[in-house]
């Protein structure tokens, strides 16, 4: 190895390097609210800085793989984060009095992307281990803080508690495939597994340990409660960016190291993509909590996006990354949407919004929009991600599937109305009054909705990502 | 290799550990004791990853490495789930499952 090869996972490098200035700068700046702004800085020269040339290649003998797809995957994955950290720079303001530490959200915060990077670009099973730890540790430690705030602690132990057993269960069924296969490389263990009850066990643990992280329904249980507890920019933390870095690791297991078994687990996703998108539907309907409401609306679109892997070629690959990256921009908007309400007057039920476009029109504007992207409705950038995974489903002739999801929009067209009818329709004694937000929300919501309404006009980079996914023929 | 010892006999042990660990998850009203649980998991994922890479690929480090890494993470784990419950026990003066249901359906 020369020196020239470790800048294949330069966007690693820098991402350490920024962890590492964030440390020196929580010692030397005493000013808080400066700290903000260095976060913010740093990790917007880290967004423009993913955006250089692309190398391809592998690092450590093969531990470390990169191309174009998981680059491309990553410079997705920045943006969100970049938008979360506006948004959570306007959650530390706001709380500065009570929290007094800001440095260290930041420092949590760029460490779990960290380790969805390597999760992304794994090419070992020890890599992928070490990722999905580095991911969802730090995050269920920022999931508690709020120290004084019994929910969030609450919502703290059911995270760490789930993600501890999912990444045992992972492991185990781990070992049953290296039992079976002689190797722990993600390309190697596509020709050598048997299909043995005994490894198709092993398959089965492991998808399990991973339908944890994206919360396939049934594992979910701890959604809606990490969800409503841990603090706002944290739940949509968790709910775009872990679960977008899990279903991408998720189609690589499944279409390259699992590819001999694809007709024993296309019959377990079919099951879990109708159970998933129904679970996340009629639990939806009935919450009050717009942060619950947000969580099951979640699950349901964690079903839709089951459905395209049951195309087990490039359309599948390609639709399922598209569908993530307005998956990302449209549940930020809403979840920023709620996190500014809350900020201004601590509300967050859906009672609470009626009246909303009266006194705030542009905050329930950004929100219609999320909201319609979230249901898929034309105009907005969501219709085309539904639209590929459709064709994805279609393509291989699941037509019974597809109906099966075009009800469930309908029904998740129902509840997504509802609150829109309740900011835009509805009168209420008391709305919520005028509030100004500060000028980081307003950014991050606003390039929420220039990136909503430009992606839904035209899709500008779908064709890209279509050319890059070739992950089927590694 | 242990003399006398098959493979059969360690991955049946390992096995029942495993469900010994997720049936205890599943049951326990004490966070400790999930935690616990856990751990007993993780570990027979750790033993089965050293007992298959010596009785079936002698000669490679793959598992054996692994479990090293499992041992690690583990410890981090409990570390900050540890955490986590003193904090809430300072807030409610309890580790029991049953208060923690202030957030349900």
């Amino acid at each position: 190895m020369n020196w020239n090869q470790i800048f294949l996972m330069r966007q690693e490098l820098f991402l350490t390097i920024v962890i590492l200035l964030m440390l020196i700068a929580d010692i030397l700046v005493s000013d808080k609210k400066a700290l903000n702004k260095i976060a913010i800085a740093l990790f917007a020269l880290q967004t423009v800085f993913g955006f250089f040339s692309v190398y391809e290649g592998s690092l450590f003998g093969g531990m470390y793989v990169t191309d174009s797809l998981t680059f491309a995957f990553k410079n997705i994955l920045n943006i969100g984060v970049f938008l979360i950290v506006l948004q959570s720079a306007s959650f530390l303001d706001k709380n500065l009095s009570e929290i007094k530490k800001v440095g260290e959200f930041y420092i949590i915060l760029f460490s779990s992307l960290l380790g969805i990077y390597f999760m992304i670009s794994a090419g070992h099973f020890l890599i992928l281990y070490l990722g999905l730890e580095l991911s969802i540790l730090p995050i269920s430690a920022l999931a508690a803080y709020e120290l004084y705030n019994r929910k969030s602690s609450e919502a703290a132990i059911k995270l760490i508690l789930s993600a501890a057993i999912s990444s045992g269960v992972f492991l185990f069924g781990i070992t049953i495939l290296y039992a079976d296969a002689g190797s722990l490389y993600l390309k190697d263990m596509n020709g050598n597994l048997s299909l043995t009850y005994f490894s198709i066990m092993g398959m089965v643990f492991m998808f399990s340990g991973l339908a944890f992280k994206i919360s396939l329904v049934p594992f979910h249980f701890w959604t809606a409660d990490v969800y409503e507890g841990a603090p706002t920019a944290v739940s949509n933390y968790l709910s775009v960016i872990s679960k977008a870095g899990a279903v991408f690791i998720l189609v690589v297991l499944l279409f390259v190291s699992l590819r001999s078994m694809v007709d024993i687990w296309k019959y377990m996703i079919y099951g879990i993509t109708v159970l998933t998108m129904f679970v996340g539907n009629f639990f939806a309907l009935r919450q009050q909590n717009l942060k619950r409401f947000l969580a099951f609306s979640s699950i349901a679109q964690a079903g839709f996006i089951t459905m395209a892997l049951l195309s087990v070629d490039r359309l599948g690959v390609s639709s399922i990354i598209y569908f993530l990256a307005i998956y990302i921009f449209s549940n930020i908007g809403a979840f920023g949407v709620v996190e500014a309400v809350a900020l201004k007057t601590g509300k967050e039920n859906i009672d609470d919004y009626k009246g909303l476009y009266r006194t705030n029109p542009m905050v329930s504007l950004v929100l219609m929009l999320s909201l319609f992207s979230l249901a898929g409705i034309p105009p907005v950038a969501g219709f085309f991600g539904k639209f590929f995974l459709y064709t994805a489903a279609a393509s291989k002739g699941y037509y019974a599937l597809v109906f099966i999801a075009v009800v469930n929009v309908t029904i998740s067209l129902y509840y997504y109305l509802i609150v829109v009818r309740a900011a835009f329709l509805r009168k209420s004694e008391k709305p919520i009054p005028y509030f100004k937000s500060d000028i980081y929300m307003k950014t991050s919501l606003f390039i929420v909705t220039i990136a909503l309404l430009v992606m839904g006009l035209f899709s500008p980079f779908y064709e890209y990502i279509y050319d890059i996914s070739n992950i089927v023929n590694f | 290799m242990i003399n006398g010892v098959s493979i059969y006999e360690i991955l049946t042990l390992t096995s029942i550990m495993f469900f010994i660990g997720v049936y205890g998850f599943f049951t326990r009203k004490n966070l400790i004791a999930m935690l616990v649980s856990v751990e007993l998991i993780l570990n027979s994922a750790a033993v089965n990853f050293v007992i298959i890479n010596k009785y079936m690929f002698p000669g490679k480090l793959g598992g054996d490495i692994f479990s090293i890494f499992i041992i690690a993470v583990a410890a981090a784990e409990t570390a900050l789930a540890l955490a986590i419950i003193i904090n809430l026990y300072r807030l409610i003066m309890s580790v029991k499952t049953k208060d923690l249901e202030t957030m349900k359906y």
